[in-house]
């Protein structure tokens, strides 16, 4: 420890001045990079995606901003402050789902807006954070791997904001903050055995899944598993996207030249589809780098992690890195047909204000524990 | 008993570091999955969507030819496309149909009856599609439409090319008109040629020649959005888009002369009638006026269902084309022709006289076939009866030639059948014979051909009816001496792209061979007496004129007097009087034009008909010969 130390301590007095300003401001230079490139690279794709409505583009440079500094004001944020935020953050999400689903806004049929008069937002967002948090603090105390009774806990924990989001109606965001709260399980070295074990219980309660889910829902699996059988209704999605990567090629049509973008056969193409307009108009190649990029966030947030002194941070910086991954997974996977049609943005790269600042945070809280590593046992 | 497990942060960290290297496993194999199912969309089966891409942004846009514009024998321009507006509705932008059509209405620019046919009209397109709802607007209605636009969403004002007939009302018969095509239109030609095109021809030579003047329609692809609205992609994209040029149809040359015919139309102001003039040498017919006219225009811009009614409901049925349709007894005009029948037959010599005493009966029969003139002519040769009109010289000639020969002559003369002429609806008359009235009566006693019907045939009167363009192509035979054409109005074929001219060759018929040749002058004489000679019926007709005038006028019958009464011209009404006809031609000895002329109701042809004529002569003979 002591040699480590010295040696990091002599490679600090090398360290050019950005990187003293980055450590100072407890950034991690190569997770802001890999993010930065991917936003960037988001932001050159919606260029192109938005059309005419270069007001959108806009919007979203301004959100971009906000997502960094977001990022960057939580960097600033003690680990310990982090921790004690826990419970208050979650108690605090869950009041607000009460109310939304009491008060809230409909809005696209779906009841998930809080209207707070000068902004509008989903407590959902406040979940993708929340959860994973509430499941960290509470295993941390706990001896790892979970006992059965601790992963009970853990799972009621998940599932009571997960079904109150799903019944909003919002299946992506549900699936999203589930994934979160099982990732930080799995971290927390839940066992291979209850692990498969659950997976045999959810597949045996698909049925009832299948009864609890509402028609558009039911549509949207269905339609996965044979998108012609509705070529122009549900289906249309899914042909159109598939239809747009595909004459794509190698090499793409070009940039703003994608003729299933621009002429609007592709649906919602600046926000769940913008993957389609990157593989239409950037071709295989733009989406291997988009693909790159993930996977080097996900690696070094990873590491991250890994570096972490105490439990806490370690399971929620690798909640938070993974979860950044099913996101990429789950909308790539359903803009190909992979996977069925929930609405989950692109990360980083998709048009939308809250999702974007959810991940900053995100990342913003990972970096913060990154930073105060040393100072922890 | 149960164990107490305390935190082991050494093994907590490893247990993490293997759940690290687990997930990153995880997270590659599923980077690879995407890659994998990226590469499966964009390389495999790359082709196949590329496919459906350029199938999804491309829609065929028809690019409707230009009509063939019409050009009269002098090359004025008749027939042309003009830049019209038109107002054009598209059913999604203009809200309520039912509000919008209703406030068109209201504003006076869409008649209330038609409100439910272009209500019919909108909803048959496609919601996004333009439809014309009103084509051709005037300054007024343009101003009209300006000023209520705001409450007329979705209504539009457009620019197109519209047909127009500049000289409107004049030789409208002839040139026939174009109209929105109909479903009865449909039925008859290939639809795929009429893709993109509103109009029709309908009528005349618009319908005749609707072949060579539609032309052959273009296309172009455009972009759509998904919408099927026009999309635009950036000018750096090569969209690809196939475009195929309208070929436009081909330009008409007439052989109909729209100054004289308008000089014709003039001269029968007020009346209604035909007026055919006919080139001798090839058929070529000059002026074709049939009256009252009508404006084609109005058909072309959409005519009103109440404009439309006008014209039906007219008791001077202007849309009735009397040129080609109006069956006519050709009276008095006949009897050149008849005298040639007997000189040809030998019944008898030019020099035979006989004595007219004002009537003629049969032998054993006490009827008695009147002449136009109560006290009779007296004694009279050939030429005296073709230049008074003598009757009972016609009975007692018809009479000895007998029906058979008479309907034999006149057949190949042309009455009884259609003269072929270049425009579809023409009506061959009647060229009455026994076997005629055989087929056409069924009770038996009307089958019977009585000896009396022949004797009437011999004025033009009985069954025996003939259009006025059958009149002026006989009149046109006469004045050459036998030869004939089939009437044509159309001399040329022009193709405005590469300029090539396809002459249409005059067509003639078989010509009439005398046993003796100089039988034409003598009955030419005769014709030529008629509007020269001391009695002769037509001599207003000729005075004064530059060149010798071979005419006969008729007087048909239209309502048949009993045997002792007068008739009387003022105690008749209007349309029982006698039609008016003149047929002539000049000049005699070397004639350019052959004219028949009807009048209805007119009464006596040489006082009503024969300066109708004189004038289109006196036009058309002052010119240089072409």
């Amino acid at each position: 420890m002591m040699y480590g130390e010295r040696g990091a301590s002599r490679t600090r007095r090398t360290v050019s001045a950005p990187a003293r300003l980055m450590r100072t401001l407890h950034l991690d230079g190569m997770l802001l990079s890999g993010v930065a490139a991917v936003s960037f690279f988001g932001l050159f794709v919606l260029y192109s995606a938005a059309g005419d409505n270069t007001a959108l583009w806009f919007n979203q440079l301004a959100r971009l901003g906000i997502g960094f500094a977001v990022m960057i004001a939580l960097a600033q944020v003690p680990d310990h402050f982090l921790r004690m935020l826990a419970p208050v953050a979650y108690g605090f999400g869950l009041v607000l789902l009460i109310v939304v689903a009491v008060a809230g806004d409909v809005g696209k049929g779906a009841q998930r807006w809080l209207d707070l008069g000068v902004l509008r937002f989903q407590p959902s967002e406040i979940m993708k954070l929340g959860v994973p948090m509430m499941c960290a603090w509470y295993l941390h105390q706990r001896p790892l791997p979970p006992s059965l009774r601790d992963i009970a806990v853990v799972l009621a924990v998940i599932i009571v904001p997960v079904l109150m989001i799903a019944e909003q109606p919002d299946l992506g965001t549900a699936l999203l903050v589930f994934a979160a709260g099982v990732i930080a399980l799995f971290m927390g070295g839940l066992s291979t055995a209850y692990l498969l074990g659950g997976a045999a219980v959810a597949g045996a309660a698909v049925p009832l899944v299948w009864y609890l889910m509402h028609d558009y829902q039911r549509q949207r699996v269905l339609t996965l598993l044979d998108p012609e059988s509705d070529a122009l209704g549900a289906g249309y999605h899914i042909i159109q996207s598939q239809i747009a990567i595909g004459s794509g090629g190698v090499f793409g049509k070009g940039w703003t030249n994608g003729s299933q973008a621009q002429l609007e056969f592709l649906p919602e193409r600046s926000t769940d589809f913008i993957y389609a307009v990157i593989g239409e108009e950037l071709g295989l190649l733009g989406l291997i780098a988009l693909l790159l990029g993930y996977f080097f966030i996900v690696a070094r947030g990873l590491y991250m992690a890994a570096q972490c002194r105490d439990a806490y941070a370690r399971l929620l910086s690798g909640s938070i890195a993974l979860t950044f991954f099913v996101y990429a997974f789950v909308n790539a996977g359903m803009v190909t047909g992979l996977l069925p049609v929930v609405g989950v943005p692109l990360p980083l790269v998709s048009y939308g204000g809250t999702s974007f600042v959810t991940l900053m945070a995100g990342f913003g809280i990972l970096m913060s524990l990154y930073s105060s590593r040393k100072l922890v046992g | 008993m149960r164990r107490v497990r305390i935190k082991d942060d050494a093994l907590e960290q490893r247990l993490f570091l293997q759940r690290v290297f687990l997930s990153a496993a995880l997270v590659s194999l599923l980077v690879l999955v995407l890659s994998g199912r990226a590469f499966w969309l964009q390389v495999v089966q790359h082709a196949h969507y590329l496919e459906l891409s350029q199938g999804n942004r491309a829609r065929i846009e028809p690019l409707p030819p230009n009509r063939g514009v019409i050009y009269d024998r002098a090359g004025r321009l008749i027939a042309e496309n003009t830049p019209a507006y038109q107002l054009e509705l598209i059913h999604e932008q203009a809200g309520d149909l039912d509000v919008t059509l209703a406030r068109l209405a209201r504003i006076g620019l869409l008649e209330a009856e038609d409100i439910g046919r272009v209500r019919q009209l909108v909803l048959s397109r496609r919601s996004f599609e333009a439809v014309p709802i009103l084509l051709q607007l005037d300054d007024e209605e343009i101003a009209r439409y300006a000023v209520h636009r705001h409450e007329l969403p979705g209504v539009m004002l457009e620019t197109r090319l519209a047909r127009h007939y500049p000289y409107g009302q004049v030789g409208a018969h002839a040139l026939g008109y174009v109209g929105t095509i109909s479903e009865e239109d449909l039925a008859r030609v290939d639809r795929e040629r009429y893709f993109g095109t509103g109009v029709i021809g309908k009528t005349g030579i618009e319908r005749a020649y609707e072949d060579v003047l539609l032309g052959v329609g273009g296309y172009r692809e455009v972009l759509v959005n998904a919408e099927g609205r026009p999309g635009k992609l950036p000018e750096s994209v090569d969209a690809q888009l196939q475009k195929r040029e309208p070929q436009a149809g081909r330009e008409l040359r007439l052989t109909l002369d729209i100054e004289l015919q308008r000089i014709a139309e003039e001269a029968m102001a007020g009346r209604r009638g035909a007026v055919v003039a006919i080139d001798p040498s090839n058929g070529d017919v000059l002026v074709f006026a049939s009256l009252p006219s009508f404006d084609p225009n109005g058909f072309a811009r959409g005519i009103s269902r109440s404009d439309y009614l006008a014209l039906t409901d007219n008791p001077d049925q202007p849309l009735f084309n009397r040129v080609l349709r109006g069956t006519y007894p050709p009276g008095s005009t006949i009897k050149p022709v008849m005298a040639l029948a007997g000189l040809e037959y030998d019944v008898v010599k030019p020099e035979d006289t006989i004595y007219c005493p004002g009537h003629f009966s049969l032998p054993n029969s006490r009827h008695r076939f009147r002449d136009w003139k109560r006290e009779g002519h007296g004694t009279v040769d050939m030429e005296g009866a073709v230049m008074q009109s003598c009757d009972v010289y016609f009975y007692r000639l018809a009479n000895m030639l007998g029906i058979d020969r008479i309907h034999d002559a006149m057949n190949r003369i042309g009455f009884g059948v259609p003269t072929g002429i270049d425009i579809p609806g023409e009506r061959g008359g009647i060229m009455p014979s026994p076997q005629w009235k055989k087929s056409a009566f069924s009770g038996r006693e009307q089958q019977v051909w009585f000896p009396g019907e022949t004797v009437i045939i011999g004025i033009g009167q009985g069954f025996w009816t003939a259009t006025v363009l059958q009149l002026a192509k006989s009149t046109a035979l006469l004045a050459a001496r036998g030869r004939h054409f089939r009437p044509r109005l159309v001399r040329a074929l022009v193709d405005p792209e590469s300029g090539a001219v396809e002459e249409k060759l005059p067509q003639a018929l078989p010509p009439i061979e005398l046993k003796e040749r100089h039988n034409w002058e003598t009955i030419i004489d005769a014709m030529v007496a008629v509007t020269s000679g001391p009695r002769g019926t037509a001599l207003r007709a000729s005075r004064g004129a530059l060149y010798s005038i071979a005419g006969k006028t008729g007087t048909a019958q239209v309502y048949s007097i009993g045997q002792t009464e007068r008739y009387d011209a003022k105690t008749v009404a209007e349309r029982l009087r006698d039609h008016a006809l003149f047929i002539a031609f000049a000049p005699a000895d070397a004639p350019r034009l052959a004219i028949a002329v009807l009048v209805e109701n007119g009464g006596a042809g040489s006082a009503v008909a024969a300066p109708i004529a004189r004038a289109i002569f006196d036009a058309y003979l002052s010119e240089k010969p072409q």
